[in-house]
């Protein structure tokens, strides 16, 4: 490139970590920021350039009709758009609200829900516009944040591993806390990333980056039952996991709720 | 195939004793030798391979009980050191580590410059090491220092290691050793071999290595009754084994049945974890990846444990080989028991149990053998 890529970083709705993980790139900022021309990013800076982009990274959900006609004009700007973390990625915690009624939601915590114009539903940025890569996790890690954009510096496509989180939890050591402690983990339908840290903590996964590549969620959910989760606890489960409404899980937790009534 | 290069056979005939109150100055011994002593420990409730300085490190009073997808640590009633199985981890870990460097290159002004990346371990004792798992170093060295193709990690490290074995006086429901014949006896492969007894342990040396390192130590000659009662020690673990695994045309059977709908039914449970193969101490599969800094200027060649499980393992130009469940469950059942055979001219499966303990539904692969066993097409 004879320029240097331009960055723009925006947000939809989510809580700001995930984009976050860029300043919190500490050592790496100064060498980035001598190789990237950061455009738009209001989080860190309130200088605002008018696109082309070369690089978008898009964190947060749709939940409004302005949003969903504010990622056309952002997929119109940008050369390669990527999607960071669970919201942008699968719907996030906000899309519990697909599985209620979203009205009554706004009756109850808005004083004039009437100001108030939200979509019935949270939906990640795949469903609007298409997307380049995805970056997963809730949030995203921030090594692999690097690795997306120093492959996109160097022109190949990022790589993330696409394996199970028992794959990493295995390679450091831990001990499987389903198999030694009877606790429910997600981590052999989960997508590693996070490097297998709540297991070497002695707890579950979460499920915080989304089902990786054919998870073979009925197995895990029947042997779950046989270890004394019911049916209810396994659908909060798969549902608060950040990434409930990742096409999936939300399969999953549908076909154990379905199966419950 | 070539045996490793030191010579591992010259085992004196004499069954020696060493008391448990010598065995801090043992452990001493080996420090001050320049090992790193790495034997059995308790961490997140199970019995894991770690350093061991003191012999308060070691799981002295607990065991553990095993059962497919489910393992517990519990308390004994007697205070014994060695008294439990298998546990998660394996000598694998040491020899093939899960994640290392293997190469480096710099950009110079004379272009790109190659490096190694020195290997920093000090050598290891690994202690504790049971009879499927000598089996099982077996199985790895024809895979990593054949004559052709030699790991040069797996090399350094292998063949500066010390190994004092422990013979099993138990065994889980998980174990079936004597199928593969592989245990639970400890034959060879060992530089010391240890029966544990309530107050000492009998000591087989089955090298001039192993002899050296007790050369300063207080060990006597074992007497008939100590003999006796760590022969009856022994047995107790060949008594305890019910599982098994029928290997008679094992190998013909599995490739003769690439169809069976039992491969099918398995991929309906199996997880595509992962789990099995990084608990087996023989899965001798890795990936590498190049890994570059910001600049571009320094790369580095980065080698990780993976596995036949895993969805992006077999893609090549053009796509996934194995791109389902059932491919990648069969691929590995029938590497590990038959093509394995082919290649190496022994099966991959020592018979320890892991795949069986440590798979989070619980299958058990003796069982899918013997499903295919009992319907052949
Ligand atoms: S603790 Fe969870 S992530 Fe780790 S091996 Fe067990 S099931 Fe997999
Ligand atoms: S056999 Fe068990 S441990 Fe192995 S991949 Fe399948 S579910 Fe995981
Ligand atoms: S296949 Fe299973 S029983 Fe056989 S050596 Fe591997 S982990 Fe042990």
């Amino acid at each position: 490139m004879s320029h240097k890529p331009r960055l723009a970083v925006f947000k939809f709705a989510s809580c700001d970590g995930c984009q976050l993980s860029l300043v919190a790139l500490e050592d790496e900022l100064l060498a980035l920021a001598e190789r990237i021309d950061v455009a738009y990013f209001l989080e860190a800076s309130s200088r605002v350039e008018p696109g082309p982009y070369d690089v978008a990274l898009v964190e947060g959900s749709i939940t409004t009709p302005e949003d969903a006609q504010r990622i056309r004009q952002i997929r119109r700007d940008s050369r390669f758009l990527v999607t960071i973390g669970a919201c942008a990625t699968a719907g996030g915690i906000q899309a519990l609200r697909n599985w209620a009624d979203s009205a009554e939601f706004l009756r109850a915590v808005y004083a004039s829900p009437e100001y108030i114009h939200s979509l019935a539903t949270s939906t990640p940025i795949s469903s609007h516009v298409p997307v380049d890569f995805e970056l997963r996790g809730c949030p995203i890690n921030k090594q692999q944040l690097l690795e997306v954009l120093v492959s996109l510096l160097g022109g190949r496509r990022p790589r993330t591993p696409v394996h199970s989180v028992c794959l990493q939890c295995k390679r450091r050591g831990t001990v499987c806390v389903t198999v030694a402690q009877g606790i429910p983990c997600l981590g052999p339908v989960t997508h590693d990333g996070c490097g297998a840290i709540c297991p070497s903590y002695n707890r579950g996964c979460y499920g915080c980056y989304g089902p990786c590549e054919q998870p073979n969620l009925e197995s895990l959910s029947d042997q779950c039952q046989v270890i004394g989760v019911s049916r209810e606890t396994l659908v909060r489960s798969l549902r608060n996991s950040f990434n409930g409404y990742a096409p999936e899980f939300r399969a999953e937790s549908d076909r154990l709720a379905g199966e419950e009534q | 195939m070539k045996a490793v290069a030191r010579p591992r056979n010259s085992p004196q005939s004499e069954t020696l004793l060493l008391a448990k109150q010598d065995f801090q100055a043992f452990l001493d011994q080996l420090w001050q030798g320049g090992y790193r002593v790495v034997g059995p420990t308790i961490a997140q409730q199970a019995i894991v391979y770690d350093e061991i300085r003191r012999v308060e490190d070691l799981p002295r009073g607990w065991t553990d009980e095993q059962s497919g997808g489910q393992y517990r640590l519990t308390r004994r009633d007697d205070e014994a050191w060695f008294g439990f199985v298998v546990g998660p981890h394996s000598p694998k870990r040491y020899f093939f580590p899960p994640q290392v460097a293997v190469t480096q290159a710099d950009r110079t002004s004379n272009g790109w410059q190659f490096s190694e990346v020195p290997d920093q371990e000090p050598p290891y004792a690994l202690l504790g090491v049971r009879a499927c798992e000598l089996a099982a170093i077996a199985v790895q060295d024809r895979t990593f220092i054949n004559e052709q193709y030699v790991d040069p990690i797996y090399r350094r490290r292998r063949e500066r290691a010390l190994i004092v074995a422990v013979n099993c006086t138990q065994a889980a429901s998980t174990c079936f050793c004597t199928s593969m014949n592989t245990g639970p006896r400890c034959t060879q492969g060992f530089d010391l071999a240890l029966t544990e007894l309530p107050d000492s342990f009998t000591v087989e040396v089955g090298s001039e290595r192993g002899a050296d390192v007790l050369s300063s130590l207080p060990v006597t000659r074992a007497a008939p009754g100590s003999l006796l009662a760590a022969e009856a020690a022994r047995q107790q673990a060949v008594d305890q084994i019910t599982k098994g695994l029928d290997t008679k045309d094992i190998r013909d059977l599995l490739l003769s049945n690439l169809e069976h709908p039992r491969w099918d039914e398995v991929a309906t449970r199996c997880l595509s974890c992962t789990n099995c193969t990084m608990v087996c101490p023989t899965c001798f599969c890795s990936s590498v990846k190049e890994v570059s800094d910001l600049t571009g200027d320094h790369v580095q060649r980065e080698r990780e444990w993976d596995t036949c499980f895993n969805w992006d393992f077999s893609y090549m130009n053009g796509g996934i080989v194995r791109n389902q469940i059932r491919s990648r469950y069969r691929q590995w059942l029938t590497h590990k028991l038959a093509s394995w055979i082919d290649q190496f001219g022994v099966s991959g499966c020592v018979g320890c149990g892991r795949c069986i303990t440590w798979c989070p539904v619980a299958i058990d692969l003796t069982e899918e053998v013997a499903a295919i066993r009992e319907n052949p097409a």
